[in-house]
Parts: structure tokens; sequence; C-alpha cells
């Protein structure tokens, strides 16, 4: 029973601590929305039942600070806290620490948490439950001939990547066999070079991969699927406009992918919300693990409007001891969602952050129109968080309509004061590749930079 | 010779290294020419270097690492010769 759960601290901000006090206040717990200095007047601790100030604005004094949290804990009587996304939500030393202090974690087990953020052991833990990874070598390689034997199963184009690398460095493309007997001894010596350690080992290339990611919430016994997000509009890795389902599937691949995603959370007895993202080839059809986020995302809405299910207060039911309330067999996938993230960038100086003042505010009406945001006419936003502002959220009763809808959505969206990502929208929502779901994820960018130099001719 | 000031035109976190484990970018004392980075500024997770816009010697810094700052905000003073 979520009697489980007597008062709730939220030890994050912006719109997602809105978002999670609006599901605690629904099934009547009591909030704290635990902020730093600058965040006393938000929209959080405006709704929240208490405010405890944990700190200075910077994050490493109050939202990253562990000792304030447990401090606000104990201070205010809450027995549970909720992370949100970023922050403390995917520290297993964060949740461990509210564990020992005898309060709930609004999320998985420790170990699941870390054993999930260890990529290797991902990897493997996806492969035992029989969920397929991107192909590679099976361990490090240390010549030619051997790297062109382990190719034939990798396929190509491949990628040489150097063991000890990291954030994209000591990374070489081969196309075909000839191309990796030329490459192959320049990454071992790059290699040896950048990191002192000469080992290499082979990747598979997908090069017009989508991004698909899989929603999935376990009681600890049970995991259910809410089917998949398609999020391949990304710059700099930093996702843009997120929908679900994934207009690239057909039934029959998304039982298989949204399958496989809950057999993995059902071997690791998973607790929570959570989800497994994948490369999807287009060319073939695959689709590959890549990582598990242990925690609520911030596309969550769009698998809340195509199944009805609320996430959020599906994890205050767990986490508080309920089991899961329904069946697979229960979800139907109903209709399509768009979410268009509006951030205080400007888009006409390479998306530099723009906070200030919110002098004007009007949001979008109507059926099928949702708006996740913490703004309010008249909030100052601070320059020392992250960029995202609200979450323009559409449902339609197929991507058609939900297109149609998300025009007139960003039409009646009035938000000034700060330069902002809405006027980028409007212009997306133009484009034809956009209606026809001809994108991977490099498309966003390859437009940007179009748009920029058609802009300047 | 005449003083100068350096002005932040972002608000944020001021830094004075590039990463918490690196040196300073500048030490009070050093002479600097106007494109001379002498921090960080990081708005919104994004950082942006702060040049010293003259060149000369640097005086004193008016705030520490990891200060917040806010838009036109003094953040060095210099002497040029």
């Amino acid at each position: 029973m979520t009697q489980g759960i007597r008062k709730l601290l939220i030890a994050n901000r912006g719109e997602i601590a809105v978002r999670i006090i609006r599901a605690a206040k629904e099934l009547g717990i009591p909030t704290v929305a635990a902020c730093s200095e600058a965040d006393v007047d938000s929209q959080a601790a405006r709704m929240a039942d208490e405010v405890h100030i944990l700190g200075p604005a910077r994050a490493d004094k109050s939202y990253l600070n562990v000792e304030a949290l447990l401090g606000a804990l104990k201070a205010t009587g809450a027995n549970a806290v909720h992370p949100g996304y970023g922050f403390l939500s995917e520290s297993a030393d964060f949740a461990e620490a509210v564990l020992a202090a005898g309060a709930i974690f609004v999320g998985p087990s420790p170990d699941t948490i870390r054993r999930m953020g260890d990529k290797a052991e991902a990897r493997r833990t996806a492969q035992e439950a029989g969920v397929p990874v991107v192909p590679g070598s099976p361990g490090e390689l240390f010549d030619v001939a051997s790297a062109l034997e382990a190719a034939e199963s990798v396929g190509y184009p491949l990628l040489i990547k150097a063991s000890a690398g990291g954030g994209g460095r000591g990374i070489r493309l081969a196309e075909n066999a000839e191309q990796l007997s030329e490459e192959f001894p320049r990454s071992q010596r790059e290699a040896q070079a950048a990191f002192g350690n000469g080992a290499v080992y082979l990747e598979r290339f997908i090069s017009r991969a989508r991004h698909i990611e899989v929603q999935v919430l376990g009681d600890g016994q049970h995991a259910v699927h809410l089917f998949e997000r398609e999020c391949s509009l990304q710059r700099r890795r930093q996702k843009i406009f997120e929908e679900a389902p994934s207009p690239a599937l057909d039934p029959q691949q998304r039982e298989t992918l949204c399958t496989s995603a809950v057999r993995l959370a059902e071997s690791l007895g998973y607790k929570g919300a959570g989800t497994l993202e994948y490369l999807y080839d287009d060319a073939t059809g695959e689709f590959f693990f890549i990582e598990m986020n242990t925690r609520i995302q911030v596309e969550h809405p769009v698998s809340e409007l195509i199944t009805g299910i609320d996430l959020v207060q599906a994890m205050l039911r767990i986490a508080g001891g309920e089991p899961l309330g329904f069946k697979q067999s229960d979800i139907q996938l109903q209709g399509a969602a768009l979410q268009m993230r509006l951030n205080a960038e400007d888009p006409a100086r390479d998306f530099f952050p723009s906070p200030g003042l919110v002098e004007s505010l009007i949001w979008p009406q109507g059926k099928g129109v949702r708006v996740d945001t913490h703004l309010y006419q008249g909030y100052r936003v601070p320059p020392y968080y992250d960029s995202l502002l609200a979450k323009l959220i559409v449902h339609g009763c197929d991507r058609a309509e939900a297109l149609a809808r998300a025009r007139v959505a960003v039409e009646q969206t009035t938000l000034t004061g700060m330069a902002n990502t809405l006027a980028l929208h409007g212009e997306l929502l133009e484009q034809p590749w956009l209606h026809s779901a001809d994108f991977h994820t490099g498309t966003l960018e390859t437009w940007l930079a179009e748009r920029r130099s058609g802009g300047e001719a | 010779m005449a003083e100068h000031t350096v002005i932040t035109p972002l608000p944020g976190t001021f830094y004075r290294k590039a990463t918490p484990e690196s040196a300073n970018y500048v030490e009070v004392g050093a002479q600097v020419s106007a494109d001379t980075v002498i921090g960080l500024i990081e708005v919104m997770k994004q950082f942006s270097e702060l040049t010293a816009g003259t060149a000369g010697r640097l005086n004193a810094f008016l705030v520490e690492d990891g200060d917040l700052v806010e838009p036109g905000q003094v953040i060095a003073t210099l002497d040029d010769e």
C-alpha cells in the first residue's frame, strides 16, 4: 500500500519536481521540496507542503549534496525520496545512504543502479537475458590477422576502438577488410600514444541508427513495458523532439523489441520505472541494447499519453510496497504522442544559454495538449541549472493528428523574456522528413547546419 | 598606467581553472594579453571563456573560484603599461 510513503522529499528541481509533487498530491502524500537558495521562489517550492533549503545555488552544495539531503529527511520527517532525473537519480551511493537512513528510495535497488551504470556489466546482463547488443569482437585484438577474422562475425562497416579510450577518442572507421588491414596498425599506434595502452577492439558501426528506447515498470517480481519512444532527433546527444510509438517499427518488430526489454527488467528483478535504450538499424531492421537508465526520464509523458498510465504515480505506489496494478495485456497502445522541449537556448547563437525573466506566458489548450513546466509569469530562470523550460506534449489518434496538433500548440504558445527553442519547433514541424519520419540520430544536426548556412546566404 | 576591469557579460558560476584538477588559468601578478583566458563562466551547464580584454598585469581577482556572478560584475582588475 502507498501508506508506506508517509511524506515524500523531492530531491530535484524544475519541471520534474513539479511533476512529482503533482503525482504525490494526487495520491494524498504530503511533499517536501528540497531546494537550493536559488530555487526558493520556484514553482515546486510554491506547490509543496513544505520547503527545506539544502544550501547555496551551486548543485554540488545543494542538489548533489548527499549530507544535506539526509539532513533534510531528518529535519522534515519525510520517509521517502524521489530523485527525479539527473543530479543524484542514478547514484547507487545516494540510494544506499537513503536506505541506510531508514527511508524509501523511489527507484531500483542500489545494486541494480550500480550494475546498470557499469557499461560492460550492463552489456553482459543484456546478453545473459538474450537481448542483442552491438556486435563486437569478443575481446581485445593484437594483430591484423585476428582482427580480420573477428571482423567476419562483427560485420562491416565497423569501428576500431581503443580499449582505454573514451569520449569519442581513439576511434577509426573501416568499411571493408582492406581498410581494416590499413587502419588496424594505425589504431594500435594511436591508442599506445594517446592512452599508453595499444589494446583495441572492433564494434559494428551503424551509420543510420535510430535511437529507440523502451519504457519499463517493475515491482521487483513482474515487469511490463509501456511500448517504445523514438528519440532520434538530437543535438550534441541532447534530445530535442521525442515521440511514441516509433514510426519506424511494425507491430512485429515492436513486440520483439519491447518483450526483450521486459526480459531484461525481469532478469534484474527490476523495481520502479526504467528505460532501456537501443540503437535501431534502419538498413537491416536489427536493434541493439546500449544502456539502461534506472530512473524516470524527461520524455516519459509521451509514454503516459499512449498508454494512459501515470508513470510517476506508479513509481510512488511501487516504492510504497504495492504490486503492479496491471498486466501487460491491460496496456494498449493508443494513438501517437509527441514532445517538444522548450529550452532557454538561442538557436541563432549556436544554442547559447539564455536565462532571464519570464515576461509573458501563454500556454496552448485543448484536447490532447499537455504542458509540463515550472515556469510562471514573473519567474526568473536561474543560470545555474539546465536550460529546460517546458515540455509541450500532444496526443493524437494517429501520428498525423499529433503532428497537426503540435503545429497549432506551438502557434498558440507565447513565451517571452528569454531566447528559447519555441520557434525552432515551429520550423521543425514544417519539414517533410519529419512528417515522413525519415530521420536518424544525425538528421537534426545536419538540418541545423543547413538551416544556418541557408540563413547566411 | 591605468587600471582596467574585466567584466562578465554573463550570469552564472565563475571558475579560475578548466577542471577541478587543473592549475589556475592565470595567477595574480601575471602579464596577460587581451586574449588571455583568465577564467570560465558556467551558465546552464555551458562554459564560456572569459578573456582579459586588455594587455597588462593582473592585479586582483574580485571573485573566488566557484562564486556566483551577475552580468556586469567585475571579475578582475589589471594595470596596463
